[in-house]
């Protein structure tokens, strides 16, 4: 078992919204030793009190299996599908970077914005706070060539995902 | 508009609405308002415990004995922490369980008042599930849910926990009505292609197992009847697990006996060689697979259980089959007859002759001795003394457990009482006494050691106040036997804090606490002293003095395959245990 491949994989969960739910989804990643590599939660549908828990974990096929069987059986648990495997999806996430610095530093951190389609939310004249959104990877690359230009920190929202199609999961 | 009542009333009519007959409970600041309650009626009975942990473990014995659910009420924060055990044991052993629990009055929640616990945040991970009821109008619809809960699909305990002011509060009450959860609906009806692969598999096995656990005994009788009607249809061989014992008859040529840690020679062999596995209401617990990378190599394995998380989750297998195991056994049985299958004589006579010859090596064998009481003989004379539809047997945890298991018998499901999967010492004697109240009539023993039997001892108050007769049949050997065992295969014999210095004289405390103590010391006197413990009309603290150093065997040491286990010839040889086994527990 342990010889198979981990993956990264996106789960979501949809919950009843009531006290207490997502520290039985986290209490059960936590006391089973799963993973969680990003976690997103609110509620999705205020009439039902619905929520929608948007969990990016990674592990072997038997393990990813197990996550799914054990969210499944919380009570105020309503559906689980394994984005990854079961349907098409598309995945976002938004983070917000902050960037100091002057001169041609802050030139190639804005132009560089531009590139990857981010925003300037804040300003002063020696910083930037960018909104950028997409998947996981541009988010990290992001980042990552912000680093040497001045990043001072981010603050990023974890992956919402959807199924694609006509179809609610 | 119905009539407001208050809290506490919602809460007993509940009970009542919900064929609750007794309740194991300790009162505290935090219920007294349900306590009043319980008080002016007399449809249900109180017993009162000496520790929650009792009630809890009492509340186990009633469930496992009777097929109800047991239920539990217990005040706030120690009230609450001391139920803890008995919850992660009834977890464990999918016990069907409700516990009440009081809390602080809503405005003190969060204020670290007073006995004041996070109980829905602690009883998390040790329920299979919880309620925090802050208005008193959810209170009715949360009680009937958490019966549902409890003893619905994988049955397991359920807290409610219930702040002081919503105790008092007035509320309306509503009638249990046909619930239909919005998100918990357990499937119960196994899938039809795979109840067919499986009889497919079933039919042209050579070599075939049936591996049966608790789950066909928590399923209820009828369960039972229909394996015991499967099993002699196809003529295949049978084990149980620890937590499954009763639901075949342990008479029958069929019945292999225990497999697993301490089982037979023949039930762990036939596990190993098979080619079919059929794997009834079992969850391939570690003290059943051994060594996982050569657990049954050769077989196809099928597995029916009402968890879906069960399957796969310790042994990848080839037919999971979800679903209740009457339900699945009975389609299974219709499309089995239907089939007019007859299973392959020559391979399953082949098959036989090499289980009798496993069986030929008589792994339960021990040496008599005729000056010692020998805890395995002391067991098998207890057996033959005893036994009966109406015996009920419960235990503690070690050596007493797994001799318990091997040398009673049991022809029927709901008489065995045991913690297997948290396995916690102190279990028995709280078990006993709740079985006692499901069974008033029956006779009902729990074998102990004197280590376990220590740390629950208080509850025999709880029996001498309830007139409760149960039996505590103690095999002291002045040590936590299984800690030594383990200390003398793995550790060099160094016996480290495993001695039981500074017992009490059991005939004594037993007289301290209103009940009847009886001692044996020789093999000579122990008939007679087991027919005056059967005879004595009231409870009895049996002070059966063992051989101090006796092993549990057979074994799979930790690490280790089926085929590679220890008999009981094989004492005093070097064990072998890997470094990876010893980490094990």
């Amino acid at each position: 078992m342990s010889e198979q491949a981990t993956a990264t994989h996106t789960i979501s969960v949809l919950v009843d919204n009531e006290a207490g739910v997502l520290a039985r989804v986290i209490g059960l990643f936590s006391g089973r030793g799963y993973n969680i590599d990003s976690l997103t939660v609110a509620e999705v549908d205020q009439s039902a009190h619905m929520s929608r828990i948007t969990i990016v974990t990674s592990g072997t096929p038997q393990v990813i299996e197990q996550i799914k069987a054990q969210l499944g059986r919380l009570v105020p648990v309503h559906r689980v599908v394994d984005l990854t495997v079961e349907c098409e999806s598309v995945e976002r996430e938004l983070a917000l970077v902050k960037v100091s610095g002057k001169g041609e530093a802050r030139v190639e951190a804005l132009r560089l914005s531009e590139a990857f389609r981010a925003r300037v939310v804040d300003a002063t004249p020696e910083s930037f706070v960018f909104e950028i959104t997409g998947n996981s990877e541009k988010i990290d690359a992001f980042i990552e060539l912000m680093t040497p230009l001045g990043l001072q920190e981010a603050s990023r929202t974890g992956a919402a995902a959807l199924a694609r199609g006509p179809e609610p999961m | 508009m119905e009539k407001q009542i208050n809290g506490a009333k919602i809460v007993l009519q509940a009970l009542r609405d919900n064929g609750v007959q007794h309740i194991f409970g300790y009162p505290g600041g935090a219920v007294l308002p349900i306590y009043d309650e319980l008080f002016q009626q007399e449809d249900i009975e109180h017993i009162l415990v000496r520790h929650e942990q009792g009630a809890t473990h009492a509340a186990e014995g009633y469930a496992r004995s009777s097929g109800k659910c047991g239920v539990v009420l217990v005040t706030s924060g120690p009230g609450a922490t001391n139920a803890v055990t008995g919850l992660t044991d009834a977890l464990m052993d999918s016990i069907p369980m409700v516990c009440i629990t009081g809390q602080v009055p809503t405005h003190l929640i969060g204020a670290d008042a007073f006995q004041e616990a996070d109980t829905v945040g602690i009883t998390r991970a040790c329920t299979k599930h919880n309620y925090l009821v802050k208005d008193v109008n959810d209170l009715a619809r949360v009680m009937h849910e958490a019966f549902y809960v409890a003893t619905t699909g994988r049955p397991g305990p359920v807290v409610v926990d219930i702040p002081k002011d919503v105790q008092f509060a007035m509320g309306n009450y509503l009638k249990p009505t046909a619930v239909k959860h919005k998100s918990y609906q357990p499937k119960v009806k196994g899938d039809m292609e795979a109840i067919n692969a499986a009889v497919d598999l079933i039919a042209n096995a050579k070599k075939p197992v049936f591996y049966t656990g608790g789950g066909v005994i928590n399923s209820g009788p009828q369960a039972s009847q229909l394996l015991r009607e499967f099993v002699k249809l196809t003529g295949y061989p049978i084990t149980s697990t620890l937590m499954g014992l009763g639901s075949y008859p342990s008479a029958d040529k069929q019945w292999l006996g225990m497999l697993g840690m301490h089982g037979t020679y023949e039930a762990n062999l036939a596990m190993h060689d098979c080619d079919v596995m059929i794997n009834i209401g079992a969850r391939f617990d570690d003290r059943i697979t051994g060594a996982l990378d050569k657990f049954s190599p050769d077989s196809k394995k099928i597995h029916i259980d009402i968890d879906p998380s069960s399957i796969n989750k310790n042994v990848v297998v080839d037919v999971p089959i979800v679903g209740d195991v009457a339900h699945v056994l009975e389609d299974m049985l219709r499309v089995y007859k239907s089939r007019a299958v007859t299973p392959d004589k020559k391979a399953l006579s082949s098959w036989w002759k090499e289980i009798e010859g496993w069986r030929d090596r008589n792994c339960l064998a021990y040496r008599k001795d005729d000056k010692a009481i020998k805890p395995q003989y002391a067991v098998e004379r207890l057996y033959e003394l005893t036994k009966g539809p109406d015996t009920f047997i419960t235990t503690e945890v070690g050596q007493h457990q797994m001799w318990a298991a091997q040398y009673y018998r049991f022809e029927d499901p709901n008489r065995w009482m045991t913690s297997g999967g948290l396995g916690t010492m102190g279990y028995g004697i709280p078990a006993a006494v709740g079985v006692q109240v499901a069974n008033p009539k029956g006779l009902v023993i729990d074998i102990a050691g004197e280590a376990s039997a220590m740390m629950t001892m208080q509850e025999l108050s709880t029996a001498v106040q309830h007139r409760l007769p149960i039996k505590i049949f103690i095999l002291n050997n002045e040590y936590m036997g299984m800690v030594r065992q383990w200390q003398e295969l793995l550790h060099g014999g160094r016996y480290s804090n495993s001695y039981s210095e500074a017992l009490p004289d059991f005939v004594k405390l037993a007289e301290a606490y209103g009940a009847t103590g009886i001692r044996a010391e020789k093999p000579s006197e122990l008939d007679d002293a087991i027919k005056r413990m059967v005879d004595t009309d009231g409870p009895v603290i049996f002070d059966c003095i063992v051989t101090k150093e006796e092993n549990c065997f057979p074994m799979i040491p930790s690490g280790a395959a089926h085929n590679d286990m220890l008999l009981a010839d094989d004492q005093g040889l070097e064990v072998e245990v890997s470094d990876e086994g010893k980490a094990l527990v």
